[in-house]
């Protein structure tokens, strides 16, 4: 279907106008500091300037989601900063994680975490995450936050934290983890090459169930 | 013009200006009566210690109507079999405060899911689960290659955590069944106990997105227990907040729908005008979703001198985009194809459990709180409130849009009102009860309140309008592919957080 004349003019008034992104925020280096301590020195660097991000909201009240999902739009533009959101675990490098730690929750958020592949990083948005916030001494809720399910590498306190806040946070976890030394990686264990593989292995059939239960 | 039932709930004591109280051979009569009065709505059912409350309202008009029964020995006579709406209420009431209903249409577990410390926290006496952990069931579906698809807790976006449960044939949705409570935080029970101001934080946050929505209706009840009317410039506030909070929900709602179909350009329009309307907020009361400002007794916070310039600026690039956004979403064959159509919610089952907001006025309930319960400042506002009858997605995207246009006017001829005077009033500590209705973006929030002598909440239940969107989105899918699920939820967007309280 040929576009209508007015959206060709909006269009056109799109590709001339200047930017609607916002520049990005400065992180602050004290954050940045404290984050490199704590990082896993293995992991730093393998990843270079990009991380994929998986959410779990464990309970929040939406707030959170609604400015993590302002992240994605044109005015914060998330992905030019090489970050990301993935909808598997399985693919991601971050956990970011909202909510109390809903009791509820407590199973899908760890199961969550255990398919995410290392090196991975958590991530607690807001201040339910960090430490319950106004859920407090509610016996449906982890005590505690999420840190109590989850190792949690970084908070990020707000209720709910603006994107500004959750994006130099973001942005501070990648600087972290370029300005990182190079990881010294222990001894892999020595894996067959292609050539081994390809050769037949001599084969004991009477130890060999595959062989066992096929009696021809 | 009174039924039944209505006869049935005001022959019993009265304990308050709206509410009744049944005995048991009244509140055993209830259903029945029910039946004969289709037009007597169900709008919610919750516990205290040994009683349950159920809220009623006359589709025809008026203030909603409240009856009370004794759950004696933790048992009373379930409501659902005569309003099916009610079937969730029993079940979470049986959650929180294990009293069970007889005769209900469904007696499974809702919010607990057995892994709380203890079994009915709310009840008189909580006990911790005992026997392995239950394992969930979902109701049967039958039929040659029927099969079933989980989805959930953990979805692939940015959302809110819920299991969906399909029941497949092919490509074709049999039957949806949603099994929520996972953002159970035990809101009732840090409630309890507190004073109206202090409990406010926890009314702000039921469900974010429905900050000023929820405690204004918070607000209203604790005004209405103690005797206390807001300030005229705090209602002219809340209207604002009110209206600013629908304003940036509807863009986000029609954007996301957009983009389920896989058409990015609203989407990104949509987001942008969004933030501009946030920033505008933070610009005037000091917090982009509004939390915490509005309170019992009025606002916690006054509007910032350049507050109305900052908001007008916003709305003005609203009301320019609207046209642009429109010829997008109704000139595209492609995208009317996804949403022309799409999970069509009849308007019979739209009026059975009194549909509030876009769901019940995308099928032809013509309701809105704030025309029909009016309530200041709406009171004294001159709007219309769209309505039409197809009730699929498609539908449910347009009131969005045609109540955005009524929203930007209204914020305007708000501000323009203002005029210098108090904000707060203090709110005496002492007993009473009351009810307060307020409209919010996905329908009328509901909630009830009562203190106790030292002027602390006694009990309280915050009805979200989700509770009755939930079971007409398993309706309004049956029959279509679970390829439209996404759109059908997000043309819905119940909220969780505010369900699983
Ligand atoms: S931190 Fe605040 S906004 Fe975020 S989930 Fe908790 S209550 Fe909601």
């Amino acid at each position: 279907m040929p576009w209508p004349r007015p959206l060709l003019a909006d269009l056109a008034r799109t590709v001339f106008r200047r930017p609607l992104t916002d520049p990005p925020p400065e992180s602050t280096p004290e954050i940045v500091a404290a984050l490199v301590e704590r990082l896993d020195a293995m992991a730093r660097g393998r990843l270079g300037r990009s991380l994929a991000i998986r959410h779990v909201d464990a309970g929040s009240c939406n707030g959170c989601e609604l400015e993590v999902n302002a992240l994605s739009g044109v005015a914060y533009d998330l992905e030019r900063f090489g970050l990301r959101f993935v909808a598997s675990p399985r693919h991601a490098d971050v956990l970011l994680v909202t909510g109390p730690a809903a009791r509820n929750m407590n199973e899908a958020l760890l199961r969550t975490h255990a398919a995410m592949p290392d090196p991975k990083w958590v991530v607690a948005v807001g201040d339910c995450a960090v430490d319950g916030g106004v859920f407090q001494g509610s016996p449906a809720v982890e005590e505690g936050g999420v840190g109590q399910v989850v190792p949690v590498d970084l908070l990020i306190p707000g209720c709910p934290p603006s994107p500004t806040l959750l994006l130099e946070g973001l942005l501070a976890l990648l600087e972290a983890e370029v300005s990182a030394p190079p990881p010294v990686l222990p001894p892999r264990p020595v894996e067959p090459s292609l050539e081994d593989w390809a050769q037949p292995q001599p084969r004991d059939p009477a130890q060999d169930p595959a062989w066992k239960q096929d009696p021809t | 013009m009174n039924g039944p039932a209505t006869r049935l709930i005001q022959s019993g004591t009265r304990r308050s200006p709206l509410r009744w109280r049944l005995d048991e051979g009244g509140w055993a009569a209830l259903p029945a009566a029910l039946r004969q009065e289709p037009e007597l709505e169900f709008l919610g059912l919750w516990g205290e210690a040994e009683r349950v409350h159920a809220a009623f309202r006359h589709a025809g008009g008026g203030p909603p109507l409240l009856a009370t029964a004794d759950a004696t020995g933790g048992r009373y006579a379930a409501l659902s079999p005569a309003r099916p709406a009610a079937s969730r209420f029993e079940r979470m009431v049986a959650d929180l405060w294990g009293l069970r209903a007889e005769g209900a249409v469904d007696s499974r577990p809702w919010l607990d899911h057995g892994v709380w410390p203890l079994h009915a926290p709310l009840g008189k006496s909580p006990s911790p689960p005992v026997g392995e952990l239950p394992q969930p069931a979902f109701l049967p579906a039958e039929g040659e290659g029927v099969h079933q698809i989980p989805v959930g807790p953990v979805h692939a976006g940015v959302i809110e955590p819920g299991h969906f449960r399909f029941h497949v044939q092919g490509e074709t949705i049999v039957r949806l069944e949603t099994r929520l409570g996972y953002a159970h935080k035990g809101v009732l029970g840090l409630m309890r106990g507190k004073s109206p101001r202090l409990a406010a934080r926890l009314a702000a946050r039921l469900s974010g997105d429905s900050t000023v929505a929820h405690a204004w209706a918070f607000a209203a009840a604790a005004e209405a227990a103690t005797g206390v009317t807001p300030p005229p410039r705090a209602t002219l506030l809340r209207g604002v907040m009110a209206e600013l909070e629908r304003i940036a929900n509807h863009l986000n709602d029609i954007g996301f729908l957009c983009n389920d179909a896989a058409f990015a350009w609203p989407h990104a329009r949509c987001g942008l005008l969004r933030e501009r309307v946030l920033r505008a907020a933070d610009a005037a009361f000091g917090h982009r979703l509004m939390m915490d400002r509005v309170v019992p007794g009025g606002v916690s916070i006054d509007i910032a001198p350049s507050g109305p310039e900052a908001i007008l600026a916003a709305l003005a690039a609203v009301v320019a985009g609207l046209p642009a956004l429109r010829r997008a979403i109704e000139g595209h064959a492609s995208l009317q194809d996804r949403l022309a159509g799409t999970g069509t919610l009849r308007p019979g089952l739209a009026a059975g459990f009194a549909a509030g907001g876009y769901v019940g006025r995308a099928s032809g309930r013509d309701f809105d709180a704030r025309r029909d319960m009016p309530y200041a400042p709406y009171d004294r506002l001159g709007f219309t409130v769209p309505l039409r009858q197809a009730g699929d997605v498609e539908a449910r995207l347009q009131i969005r849009l045609d109540e955005l246009a009524e929203s930007l006017a209204m914020v305007a001829a708000l501000l323009a009102r203002l005029e210098a005077g108090e904000t707060l009033l203090p709110i005496p500590a002492r007993a009473g009860e009351g009810v307060g209705v307020v409209e919010g973006f996905r329908g009328e929030v509901l909630c009830w309140m009562a203190l106790d002598e030292a002027g602390l909440i006694r009990a309280i239940f915050p009805r979200d309008p989700s509770w009755l969107h939930w079971p007409l989105l398993e309706a309004a899918v049956e029959g279509d592919i679970v390829a439209d699920f996404p759109l059908c939820n997000k043309s819905f967007n119940a909220s969780y957080s505010g369900v699983d309280l």
